[in-house]
């Protein structure tokens, strides 16, 4: 903060309006992803007053969430977010939910009726508090302005302290308007909240103990690597190195260890490679980094991985055997705990098992063979595998820093599959909520940080439509975000399982009476494209990357096709679908396993 | 590590020190239901001299893998301090107070007089045709007051749920 900003602040009172963004300014924030209403006016009035703040009109207060998500995944920073009092702050409950479940760190102003009208039913008024308690990390209403600064500056820390999420503040009108006088965020550790990010050295010995004993070992990391910064990403890729052992990550976790490295065995869990499931489940000993043994991850739990000694690291102790009881707990920030077990193994004396490790190796190449991934792209009807497929290469031959963001169903699952991502930060996907209508907003919020990224948000057609509006504001900003729509005119996931599941009874999952995306993405100022034959995508994908703008590129694909791999929901990671031919399997398919999600 | 496989429910009694702020009881409430987790009991009061902390105790029921999750989750609340197994870190106390009405004349009044002075039930209020009784004990105590009270005249029970510390010199902030 500069010299003069300081003075300013120890000699002046200043609105309460004032307060905040003096305290988001010392708070590191560039950019605020709102819009504007009644209870919020004398902040929107502070805004318009100052320069140091940037702020995004948004079209939808879900959006604003959304999109302070993309920024904050893809620079590790918090977002920030502004709404009004009550349609305002309901509206942003569904990303707020996004960011708990998937561990992101934001913050979100909301405007409240002003103190004497609280519990009055006044106008927009909504019990903030009340309703964002469960949907959020922690959150705050500032009654007294002599707390407001220190409550934001408390947000800004519990958001990004331990394990990162979403922080709500809400401020009635009043306050924002009072006189008080502005503090600095306090150098004394917080009262009550202090998580432990290192880890206890007797732990560590022990897991590099088991490690090293290990005939088939392997390591499982998720969001909280990515979560612990790109130097978590480094020492994780090193670590795998030094030992030797397969990796593999979750869905949050895909880019910690780089796609094209030969020791990355792919994604895991439902619809992961036939390789990362099987090693998993026949490992002796399992490394886990930052991941919280998901049901998407783990299938039916007594099957789950059933001979192997469990590891796991974790910042948040209440991850730690929740789900899946393991043999040594970890409890740290996954840097600082990669960075120990570096250490660790360096001086422990014990030899591997070479032996038995290049055994294991062998069975996993076995496992690689069957090449789950393979399609056959033939005629003219595109596959969807294949489009992504060829997004990704020809991403990759313009070399150009890109980030992909996604929607919620099939595409987003492809995207995971088909897309190599070689460095964190770089993947932004509604993983614990699945939230439809995601990947939009998270890419503006991905351009705004990086804005001469390519960013491109992979959707499908059903999932884009949740947050369409957000269009206007790619237009008003400039932002060159790229939609690549795979249009099976299906809510594919919802499809795939009626198919399934359900007896083929396509019930209420069909895209009926979809827009012309073109047309649609020229209204708001976009270019729009649509491929409809195999042997135009190429030219439609290269017309999409050269374009300065942004565009919706709208690929029709097989209407058809599922997503495979897949474990059945209550199924054992070795009781896999590898594809259609094998999809009898899933006559099996048990009640309680019916009862899933 | 806690055996999944073990489904045996034992009772807890939680200590949690927190913050005494706006809402903390709804956030420590809202984690038990959000998450199916059984209240038997929960009390709470500040305990320090500024009224900045208030001290919970929470009786639930659950297998050694839920208790675990239940004290993880009441942890990573941001205004919680401590938090404190009562039952599984050593011999504790658990206390309860209750107030309890009888109506009845003569013989069973005489009767309910004589129970309760062999259970150190203090009477707080009498009328012609009713007494209350103020009584201190562990849970099992009370209640089998309560079973004598009700063939006397039993009318009302108002209970505080239980209050516990553990026994020693140690205390819940170190």
């Amino acid at each position: 903060m500069s010299a003069t900003l300081q003075t300013q602040t120890e000699a002046r009172t200043m609105t309460g309006a004032e307060i905040v963004l003096q305290a988001l300014k010392e708070n590191g924030v560039e950019v605020i992803f709102g819009y504007p209403g009644g209870a919020v006016l004398p902040l929107y009035d502070a805004l318009f007053q100052q320069n140091a703040i940037r702020h995004i009109l948004v079209r939808h207060e879900q959006a604003a969430v959304h999109a302070a998500e993309g920024y904050a995944r893809s620079t590790g920073k918090v977002g920030c977010v502004l709404v009004t009092s009550g349609p305002g702050a309901t509206n942003a409950v569904t990303g707020l939910v996004d960011a708990l479940l998937d561990s992101v760190p934001v913050v979100c102003l909301t405007g409240q009726v002003p103190t004497h009208l609280i519990g009055n039913d006044a106008f927009q008024e909504a019990d903030t508090t009340g309703i964002t308690r469960p949907a959020t990390k922690h959150n705050y209403l500032v009654k007294d302005i002599g707390k407001l600064a220190a409550t934001v500056h408390e947000a800004f820390y519990v958001a990004r302290a331990g394990r990162p999420g979403p922080v709500v503040i809400d401020l009635p009108k009043d306050i924002l308007i009072g006189k008080g006088t502005y503090q600095e965020a306090p150098q004394a550790p917080h009262r009550s909240y202090r998580p432990q990010t290192e880890p206890e050295a007797g732990a560590i010995r022990e897991a590099v103990a088991l490690l090293k004993g290990a005939k088939r070992p392997i390591l499982y990391s998720g969001g909280g690597v990515i979560n612990a910064g790109p130097e978590a990403s480094r020492l994780l890729t090193e670590f795998v190195r030094m030992t030797g052992m397969p990796c593999t990550n979750t869905l949050m976790g895909l880019g910690a260890c780089p796609a094209s490295d030969p020791q990355f065995l792919g994604m895991l869990g439902m619809h992961g490679t036939y390789e990362a499931n099987l090693a998993m489940h026949g490992c002796d000993v399992m490394l886990n980094i930052g991941a919280r043994f998901d049901d998407r991850v783990t299938g039916r739990l007594n099957a789950f991985s059933p001979a192997s000694k469990k590891i796991h690291a974790d910042i948040d102790p209440s991850s730690i055997n929740k789900n899946v009881p393991v043999d040594v707990a970890i409890v740290g920030d996954a840097g600082r705990v990669l960075q120990a077990l570096i250490e660790a193994w360096k001086e422990d004396d014990a030899a591997q098992d070479k032996a038995a490790l290049a055994a294991w190796w062998r069975q996993i190449d076995a496992w690689r063979a069957k090449q789950c991934l393979g399609y056959v792209q033939q005629g003219s009807i595109i596959k969807p595998q294949h489009a992504v497929r060829r997004l990704y290469e020809m991403t990759r031959e313009l070399g150009r820093d890109t980030y992909i963001t996604t929607e919620v169903g099939q595409h987003q699952m492809w995207a995971a599959q088909y897309f190599g991502f070689e460095k964190p930060n770089r993947w932004m996907t509604s993983g614990g909520l699945g939230t439809m209508g995601y990947g939009l907003p998270s890419a503006m919020g991905v351009q705004i940080a990086h804005p001469d990224a390519l960013v491109i948000d992979i959707a499908g057609e059903a999932s884009i439509l949740m947050n369409i509006q957000e269009m206007g504001t790619l237009a008003q900003y400039r932002l060159p975000v790229k939609i690549f729509i795979l249009n099976n005119e299906y809510m594919g996931m919802v499809r795939q399982w009626q198919e399934l599941l359900h007896g083929s009874r396509y019930s209420e999952s069909y895209s009926a009476a979809l827009p012309d995306f073109v047309k649609l993405a020229e209204s708001f100022h976009a270019h729009g494209i649509r491929v409809t034959r195999a042997e135009d995508l190429d030219a439609g994908i290269r017309e999409m990357l050269a374009h300065p703008g942004p565009v919706i590129a709208d690929i029709a694909v097989a209407k058809d096709e599922n997503c495979f791999p897949m474990i059945p929901s209550g199924a054992a990671h070795n009781e896999m679908i590898l594809g259609a031919g094998q999809s009898g399997g899933v006559a099996g398919v048990t009640d309680e396993g019916k009862v899933l999600v | 590590m806690p055996d999944p496989s073990d489904t045996t429910f034992r009772n807890a009694t939680i200590a949690v020190l927190v913050e005494n702020e706006a809402g903390i009881l709804a956030r420590v409430v809202g984690l038990f239901s959000g998450r199916g987790y059984n209240i038997e009991s929960l009390t709470v009061a500040p305990v320090d001299e500024g009224r900045r902390l208030s001290r919970i105790t929470i009786v639930t029921s659950g297998t050694d893998m839920v208790i675990e999750q239940i004290k993880a989750q009441l942890d990573r609340l941001v205004p919680v301090h401590k938090v404190a197994d009562l039952t599984l870190e050593g011999p504790h106390l658990a206390r309860e107070m209750m107030l309890i009405k009888v109506v009845g004349k003569g013989e069973h009044r005489s009767e309910a007089l004589r129970l309760a002075d062999a259970f150190r039930a203090r009477v707080v209020d009498a009328t012609t045709e009713s007494l209350v009784f103020e009584m201190t004990g562990a849970g099992d105590k009370l209640d089998a007051f309560i079973a004598l009270m009700r063939p006397i005249g039993l009318k009302e029970i108002s209970r505080t749920g239980v209050v516990g510390i553990a026994r020693g010199a140690g205390g819940l902030l170190a």
